[in-house]
């Protein structure tokens, strides 16, 4: 098991060392920093000058060498945009999206859970097939006009709820903030959770279902029936535990997506997150807050993978007795 | 979709396949109102889309034809300067939104199903390789797909436009953005397809059948696609039908986020785009019908995944 | 239930009494517009948000009015010094402090300049004529330019000045230097003469400001200003349509109409300092996206049919709602060389438009058009529109819409041969113009001539102009060279933009020709 998550280890270095490079490749494309950072008076002789002290005249592998080495240390420089350190920066705007995320993500679990077990129960029920039916309307519709259509129902039409921003947040030490504590807070959050975590919602719920339908189906559970267990025990004592490998691979999976997801929620919701300081990034072409946004992004899902893997491993015996196999 | 073929003489060379779409498939369609519904909706738009340069009444990708003054036109009221009338009104740009929404629909659906062709088949080509091989093989494959996860779609987009840049001549870029959006939302779509597969693969490769195939000595390609393939397609065909609907509306994302299809060649996405900047000021067919089209489009391919799903399954019968 | 509903009643009016008269010592006004100032240091980004925040904090020595002319700020007045016309002397205003107490003197002034000229500043180009400061007593400056300088005064409106003490003391006598790689203390910190003093500040999500109670001006009615960027137009609108905001800035064409209607919102209008038009390569051998051998734009004729072809007004009533002022010249009307005339544009003739494109090319040509997609009112539908009308006389045009850090790069390495610009005027004169659109590019000249036009005459004419003090042989000047521009057709201008602001009843605001609104001046009903 050590030796296991040692090597997993290295692979994520590798992983973050090939998205450091690949990011860097991106920003050559993006556009001209330079222009966003100068008023339209600048003269060329100006243009060029600033574009020489932040060393982009520097050939292509120093700058990427110059980068890579911050990067170990954390060090991101001084956003283009702000005007600020980007660590801080980023730092700053994490646990809005982090909140947003987790409370997206666990409300899309709990309710697709839920939902997932009951429609797989109730195969052929008017309810199941209702809740089969209406969650796909939410996935069959581009988030941000979800978004923008929540905005105006609830928003603008009835006002029951905020269009924008977070509330009043509270801190929590020097680095975390929440609006989890507030009143407006938590209002705040109802709209973009909803958003964020339909798609996954619908995508959980049909994943439980259809493992739930297939581990129904399968031998040991008819044994089980016929051994007189009771429909309770079967149900959620061996059907569903033994359908949440996979779901648990996906939801993994799927946070790490929410994540990137949250970009476009962010941006519709004005809310104050890295998702929407990214996009702002990228109109600007604000490249140290794009690098160090991808390398964070990259390391989430590295981590996440890691977590996944390692529970799939605990979950799941047989893999287990095929990597040991191939140990020796 | 043979429904008259109730006793059909199965052909020996098709074997179990062949029966099992004749009949099975045929009876489960024919019992099932959601999947004819379905069938018919998306039969019906993908019909007025791939047709749509016969069947539309203008051609709203010809900038040249196009009367600004027709510009936001409501349905059913004649124009106040030029006297037109459109069915379903006109956009922002003088555009008949009907024709506009099927040559739209006409390069969504492209979009879609080539993104997910290109998803699929190299999603589960790698999956199926990674698990099976296991060892550095998979842990290299898998550290790809986590690069790739690890970048949104938006970013993937923004590199392949970039380079296409560097290559392409000028005047090609226009129908380049079609293919560019294609593969980046397959690229973005297919890391599902393998770690599904894969996961499936490995856990399919312990299993007595496999070992014994193994152990008789066939060719791994062959118990892949023979043996495991089979057995996977079930998660594979419920991510494909999601894919679809999902490259529809990514392609739709993208273009909310700058990325996408020329504005003077509007997919399905770009109008809602469009559309829903007019939803305040009360122009509402501009946004409303190519979303309805669009959801139209998306529930029914998904509600016909559910049921083949299901109708696929012989476990669940 | 009628004694509950009247009890209800009671109270909520009770609580709006107590809101009516708290009205008149406390006003909160909620700001909400597109971007957020990408910094507080006053020196470092010359862009409309970060100048527009500013001007609440930090005084100016000269500020605009809302029809564009000059008003006393820091300076009381401003005179050329009478022995010698490359001296501009500046008569500073008494009695005003800084924000954190310190008095405001000429040397802060002198100090201001040295920062403003250093060179990780973003506004040396506008004092690129200035040689130094020197102040002559406590309240008296002499700035001395490298030559007569009759317009300079117009440059001051956006130049902040700053406390030298306090600047020292917090080791920000120079702006942000980005390569140094730490963050200058002047980013988040403010010491200003405004009207408003900082009270907190997040960046992009809220930044607070308070009256400042030792202004020298008028205490502003507006007590206190909550700014909110909201990038997403239809968020901003709902924003302030649901009343979590009270202005908002930068509202899209379409929604005025909807807003004018709602109750308890109010819409107002004016013209933008800032024209939009297109410019192409007239002046290369051949095009980059043309499928032609030769370069079309070079021949007159092609000219003249797309400005044939250009359906301004079709463009003003749909795309823009009615919201600009289209226009042959690309100059906004309070800008010094404007003339009526200058404005005339011909009605399209699409007929004579194909004959003269078919006179040269029968088959019609065809070439890319460069437009931002984010910059402009509506850029993207303006083109969009463009295309379609060149389209009716044979040429084949191509939309290339992207964001504006790919757009403007384009225009500035020429890798364009067809584009669409903004240009403002913040000096309100021609001469701006001419320096960046006009003069052949070479040195400080011509960075934004991106359709390479260059005529030696017209540049002579240009150099010229920067330094003539008789200003009637100097508009004089600056007609001639603009008979000359519009007979080469070196621009195809569609309009100037109007600005649409939109606040909660009770708020009375202008519309500044600059987009940069004064709260201080707000009067509150």
């Amino acid at each position: 098991m050590i030796a296991f998550i040692i090597r997993r280890l290295l692979q994520s270095v590798i992983v973050m060392v090939a998205v450091a490079a690949v990011s860097f490749t991106l920003f050559r494309f993006v556009g001209d920093p330079v222009n966003s950072m100068v008023g339209q008076e600048a003269s060329i002789a100006d243009r060029e000058a600033l574009r020489d002290s932040l060393g982009l005249n520097d050939p292509i592998f120093l700058q990427f060498g110059r980068f890579i080495g911050n990067a170990a240390q954390g060090e991101f420089g001084i956003s283009y945009r702000l005007q600020m350190p980007v660590t801080e920066l980023i730092l700053q705007r994490l646990p809005a999206t982090i909140e947003l995320a987790l409370v997206s993500g666990f409300l899309a679990f709990v309710v697709g859970l839920s939902l997932g077990v009951y429609t797989a129960l109730r195969r052929r029920g008017v309810m199941s097939n209702i809740i089969m039916t209406g969650s796909l309307i939410g996935v069959s519709l581009p988030t941000f006009l979800i978004g923008v259509l929540l905005i105006w129902i609830f928003a603008v039409e009835l006002r029951w709820l905020p269009s924008n921003g977070r509330g009043d947040v509270v801190s929590i030490g020097d680095w975390w903030s929440t609006g989890l504590l507030t009143h407006s807070g938590r209002l705040a959050l109802i709209l973009p959770a909803i958003t964020l975590g339909l798609y996954q919602m619908t995508l959980i719920m049909r994943l439980v279902r259809a493992e739930m339908l297939e581990v129904l189906r399968t031998d040991y559970i008819k044994f089980a029936r016929a051994r007189g267990l009771s429909a309770r025990a079967i149900n959620f004592g061996h059907a569903l535990k033994n359908t949440l490998v996979p779901v648990i691979t996906i939801t993994g999976l799927q946070l790490g997506s929410i994540i990137a997801f949250a970009i476009i929620t962010e941006t519709v919701f004005n809310w104050p997150g890295v998702g929407a300081l990214f996009i702002n990034s990228v109109r600007f072409v604000d490249v140290p807050v794009m690098a160090a946004y991808l390398m964070m992004i990259a390391l989430v899902f590295v981590v996440i993978n890691l977590i996944v893997d390692l529970l799939y491993y605990a979950v799941d015996p047989r893999l287990r007795v095929d990597r040991a196999g191939k140990a020796h | 979709m043979t429904s008259d073929s109730k006793t059909p003489v199965p052909p020996k060379p098709a074997g179990r396949l062949y029966r099992a779409w004749d009949s099975d498939l045929a009876y489960a369609f024919r019992t099932s109102p959601v999947a004819i519904v379905a069938t018919v909706v998306a039969l019906v738009i993908i019909f007025c889309a791939v047709f749509a340069p016969w069947l539309a009444p203008m051609n709203p990708y010809n900038p040249a034809g196009l009367n600004l003054m027709n510009g936001f036109t409501p349905p059913m009221e004649p124009n106040a300067f030029t006297g037109e009338v459109f069915v379903m009104g006109a956009d922002n740009q003088g555009r008949d939104m009907l024709s506009t929404i099927m040559y739209g629909t006409r390069t969504s659906l492209f979009v879609g199903a080539m993104a997910v062709v290109f998803a699929m088949v190299l999603g589960i080509s790698i999956g199926l390789f990674a698990g099976w091989r296991g060892g550095w093989v998979d842990s290299a494959l898998m550290r790809v797909a986590d690069v790739q996860l690890a970048f949104p779609a938006i970013l993937i987009a923004l590199l392949i436009f970039g380079i296409a840049r560097g290559f392409i001549p000028d005047n090609l870029r226009d129908q380049m953005a079609i293919w560019v959006l294609i593969v980046a939302i397959g690229l973005s779509d297919w890391v599902q397809f393998a770690r599904v597969v894969r996961g499936a693969t490995m856990v399919e490769k312990s299993k007595e059948y496999v070992q014994a195939a193994r152990v008789i000595g066939a060719h791994p390609a062959k118990i892949m696609f023979r043996h495991i393939l089979p057995n996977v397609m079930g998660p594979v065909l419920v991510i494909a039908t999601i894919s679809l609907a999902l490259a529809i509306i990514a392609e739709a994302t993208l273009s909310f986020l700058g990325v996408g299809v020329p504005p003077t060649q509007p997919s399905l996405g770009t109008l809602i785009r469009i559309g829903q900047s007019f939803l305040i000021s009360g122009e509402w067919w501009i946004l409303l019908f190519p979303a309805v089209t669009l959801l139209a489009l998306a529930l029914s391919v998904n509600l016909l995944g559910d049921w083949l799903r299901d109708a696929l399954n012989p476990r669940l019968r | 239930m009628t004694k509950l509903a009247r009890a209800l009643t009671l109270s909520v009016s009770a609580a709006a009494l107590a809101l009516a008269a708290g009205a008149a010592q406390a006003e909160t006004v909620r700001w909400a517009r597109v971007a957020d100032a990408l910094t507080l240091d006053p020196h470092s980004q010359n862009e409309g948000p970060t100048l527009a925040l500013l001007r609440h904090i930090y005084g100016t020595l000269v500020s605009r009015n809302v029809d564009g002319t000059l008003a006393p700020g820091l300076a009381t007045d401003w005179q050329i010094h009478p022995d010698d016309p490359t001296i501009w002397v500046l008569t500073l205003r008494e009695g005003v402090t800084f924000q954190d107490g310190a008095p405001f003197t000429a040397e802060d002034v002198v100090f201001s300049y040295e920062r403003v000229l250093h060179e990780s500043s973003g506004f040396r180009a506008i004092h690129a004529d200035v040689v130094g400061a020197e102040a002559v007593d406590d309240y008296t400056v002499h700035v001395q330019m490298t030559g007569p300088s009759p317009l300079y005064p117009n440059n001051l409106t956006n130049f902040f000045i700053v406390d030298k003490d306090w600047a020292e003391a917090n080791d920000v006598v120079a702006p942000q230097n980005f390569a140094a790689g730490e963050e200058n203390y002047a980013v988040r910190n403010t010491n200003g003469t405004g009207p408003y003093q900082l009270v907190s500040r997040d960046p992009e999500v809220r930044t607070v400001l308070e009256a400042f109670d030792g202004y020298w001006g008028d205490a502003p009615q507006v007590t206190e200003v909550i700014y909110q960027p909201i990038p997403e137009a239809a968020t901003r609108i709902a924003a302030l349509l649901s009343g979590e905001v009270d202005f908002v800035q930068d509202v899209p064409v379409q929604d005025i109409a909807r807003l004018e209607q709602t109750e308890g919102v109010q819409v107002v209008t004016g013209p933008e300092n800032r024209n939009i038009f297109f410019a192409y390569d007239a002046s290369s051998d051949t095009l980059r996206s043309s499928n032609v051998d030769d370069n079309p734009f070079s021949h007159p004729e092609i000219r003249e049919a797309m400005a044939l072809a250009l359906d301004r007004d079709a463009i003003m009533q749909v795309v823009m709602r009615g919201q600009s002022q289209p226009s042959a010249a690309p100059l906004p009307p309070f800008v010094n060389g404007w003339t009526e005339e200058m404005h005339e544009y011909s009605a399209p003739d699409y007929e004579r438009a194909a004959e003269l494109v078919s006179s040269v090319y029968p088959d019609g040509f065809s070439v890319q058009l460069d437009c931002p997609n984010d910059r402009y009112l509506n850029d993207e539908a303006i083109c969009q529109a463009t295309v379609g009308m060149l389209g009716r006389i044979g040429i084949d045009v191509t939309l290339n819409s992207q964001t504006r850090s790919l757009h403007f790069p384009l225009i500035e390495n020429w890798e364009t041969d067809f584009y669409m610009l903004g240009w403002g005027v913040p000096t309100f004169d021609s001469a701006y113009v001419f320096n960046f659109l006009v003069h052949t590019r070479e040195g400080s000249y011509g960075a934004y001539n991106g359709g390479r036009y260059s005529n030696p005459e017209v540049d002579a004419m240009i150099e010229s102009i920067a330094t003539m003090t008789d200003l009637d042989e100097r508009n004089a000047v600056i007609a001639q060279i603009w008979d000359q521009v519009m007979e080469d057709r070196v621009f195809l201008n569609v309009h100037n933009q109007l600005l649409a602001y939109a606040v909660r009843d009770g708020l009375n605001i202008d519309v500044h020709p600059e987009n940069s609104p004064t709260l201080w001046t707000v009067t509150v009903d």
